[in-house]
């Protein structure tokens, strides 16, 4: 599995609503990975990467939630000192633009991802594999 | 039986679909000045017999000889609901008590209902009418028209049951509800055609799949009219979808005769109001002044043929415009859009009048919205609407958001003419209410 299923969570942008999503992956038992917010004045969207995709969305869905799920690449990094660089340098060269970013620390001071959102994800892998860089499999998530 | 009578009379029927061709297509100018002699006819006819109408014209100094040409509508006063009700009973007759065959009530919520009285002469061209609608459909002799509306003080059922007579088709007065019944009947006798209103055409779709019957196959019907109850395009689609036939819309109200004052042809694109029985005006609410073409406004009618009780512009509240060009139909009758609602839900921001359905219909256009909205009228008379996005068009991209939004905020204004603050909600925020959602709130204090 080379591609990642980001959740995105429409949300409007109100005291107590980022509680509501989590009191939802709390309640069912999913880990959440990464999480980033995209905000503008009234409005957001939450995304997050988690353990088990398909049943956050199930849930989030019965509790009246907007959402939806995204496909991202995630790339394998070193965290470690210019290891985010190294990646979005390769990314700049190949001419793949960042949509959207967040990170998951998958080992503390080893291993972390760049979860992106890309135009063409299918391309984007294509390009990037080619060059070398390796992507985010399950079987490695704890 | 009756299926027999079918095929004598079709073929010239079917050939023009017209009942009273000559008046149907009559060019422009005949028809302005018929409608002009007629509209001379009833005022001259009002202020000699109705004491209520000298004396309003006596209050604005207005004559019958004033009117000159059409235009000169506007020197009458209009004619409210509450004016039909003050005169109630017998206020508004223009003959004598002997002379009327007929009385319909129109049901208010409030108090005393409206009295609306016909002589025989009314009753004839009412049918005549409803005649020339259901020709228009197609309908011909030999179809079979079960009519499921209310029989009673309630014109919907009894003015189609004259007009399909008149036309000569077999009415089975069925009256509304007994489901077992209706079934029964249309499986029987063959029902080629209902009269009913679309919350019941829903419920009688369900109930005949229910049963084991397919409604597209295990019927013979063709066309259903729908009234007495407003419902959207959507619905239309369903009822056509679901019985395999063709939905009218029509156009009544009990104060001009009932059903049969617009009508759709099978162009199926707007409504053609009979303008030699009805003079038709469109006004802004508001100031009374007459709206330009095309824009929406309340439809004002004035009876150009009525015998027993003439009414001068009334006020019917409902919200339509007209459509523009000539019908591909042939007929030279204009067209007005499907009513988007009532006066009475107008409002006014920054000096432009706005009804919410402008809005409505604005947003029923756009996707990635859900059905629900809210107008909030703020104190710095703004405008901010409050639209759902539709959960299953949600993709996750803020970008998508932010375009919807600017979507929103565009078509509104070149809508309604003036720049709204658009929020974005989750579905199932807004409050859900049954009948009339309570779509304004007004928090300007002034």
């Amino acid at each position: 599995m080379d591609k990642v299923t980001q959740i995105s969570i429409f949300a409007e942008n109100k005291l107590g609503k980022m509680e509501k999503v989590t009191k939802v992956f709390s309640d069912a038992k999913i880990n959440i990975l990464a999480i980033s917010i995209t905000s503008t004045n009234a409005f957001g969207i939450i995304k997050l990467m988690v353990d088990k995709p398909e049943l956050a969305l199930e849930k989030l869905k019965e509790d009246g939630f907007t959402v939806s799920l995204t496909e991202v690449l995630a790339i394998e990094m070193t965290d470690q000192p210019g290891g985010l660089h190294d990646v979005v340098h390769i990314l700049a060269q190949n001419n793949v633009n960042i949509e959207n970013a967040s990170v998951y620390v998958a080992e503390s001071r080893k291993s972390a991802y760049l979860l992106v959102e890309v135009k063409d994800i299918e391309n984007a892998k294509r390009v990037l594999e080619n060059v070398g860089l390796k992507f985010y499999s399950r079987k490695e998530a704890k | 039986m009756s299926l027999a009578l079918c095929s004598k009379n079709t073929l010239r029927q079917t050939e023009k679909m017209f009942w009273q061709k000559q008046v149907e297509t009559m060019d422009r100018m005949t028809l302005e000045a018929f409608q002009l002699q007629k509209l001379q006819k009833t005022v001259r006819n009002v202020y000699k017999k109705v004491p209520y109408y000298r004396d309003k014209f006596d209050e604005l100094g207005v004559r019958p000889a004033d009117i000159k040409t059409l235009k000169d509508i506007r020197k009458l006063p209009f004619t409210t609901s509450d004016d039909l009700r003050f005169n109630y009973p017998y206020g508004m007759l223009a003959v004598p008590g002997e002379n009327v065959v007929r009385l319909h009530t129109s049901s208010g919520t409030t108090g005393k209902p409206k009295a609306i009285f016909f002589s025989a002469k009314d009753i004839n061209n009412a049918a005549q009418l409803i005649a020339r609608c259901l020709v228009m459909t197609g309908m011909t002799r030999g179809d079979v028209l079960q009519n499921m509306m209310t029989y009673g003080l309630f014109t919907g059922a009894l003015i189609m049951h004259y007009g399909a007579e008149k036309l000569g088709v077999l009415v089975i007065p069925a009256g509304s509800g007994n489901t077992d019944r209706q079934i029964a009947l249309m499986q029987d006798f063959n029902s080629t055609a209902v009269h009913i209103t679309p919350s019941y055409a829903l419920y009688l779709g369900a109930a005949l799949q229910k049963r084991g019957i397919d409604p597209r196959e295990g019927l013979k019907l063709k066309r259903a009219y729908l009234g007495a109850e407003p419902y959207s395009e959507e619905t239309r689609g369903k009822i056509e979808d679901i019985f395999g036939i063709d939905v009218y819309n029509s156009y009544g109200l009990t104060e001009m005769n009932g059903p049969g004052v617009g009508f759709e042809c099978t162009e199926k694109n707007g409504m053609h109001i009979w303008e030699d029985m009805f003079l038709m005006e469109i006004i802004n609410p508001e100031t009374g002044e007459e709206v330009r073409e095309g824009e929406v406004g309340e439809l004002v009618f004035t009876t150009l043929q009525r015998d027993a009780m003439p009414i001068i512009r009334y006020r019917t509240r409902d919200l339509t415009s007209v459509l523009p060009g000539k019908c591909k139909c042939g007929r030279t009758h204009c067209r007005i859009s499907r009513i988007i609602g009532r006066s009475d839900d107008m409002f006014i921001v920054k000096g432009v009048n706005i009804f919410p359905q402008q809005i409505e219909q604005v947003l029923m256009c756009i996707k990635g919205v859900a059905e629900n909205y809210q107008i909030v009228l703020g104190s710095y008379d703004d405008m901010t609407i409050r639209v759902e996005i539709s959960r299953g068009l949600f993709d996750g991209n803020i970008e998508h958001l932010l375009a919807l939004k600017s979507l929103i905020t565009d078509k509104v204004r070149s809508a309604v003419l003036v720049k709204p603050q658009v929020e974005l909600l989750e579905s199932g925020t807004l409050p859900v209410s049954e009948g009339k959602a309570k779509r304004v709130i007004d928090n300007r204090t002034l």
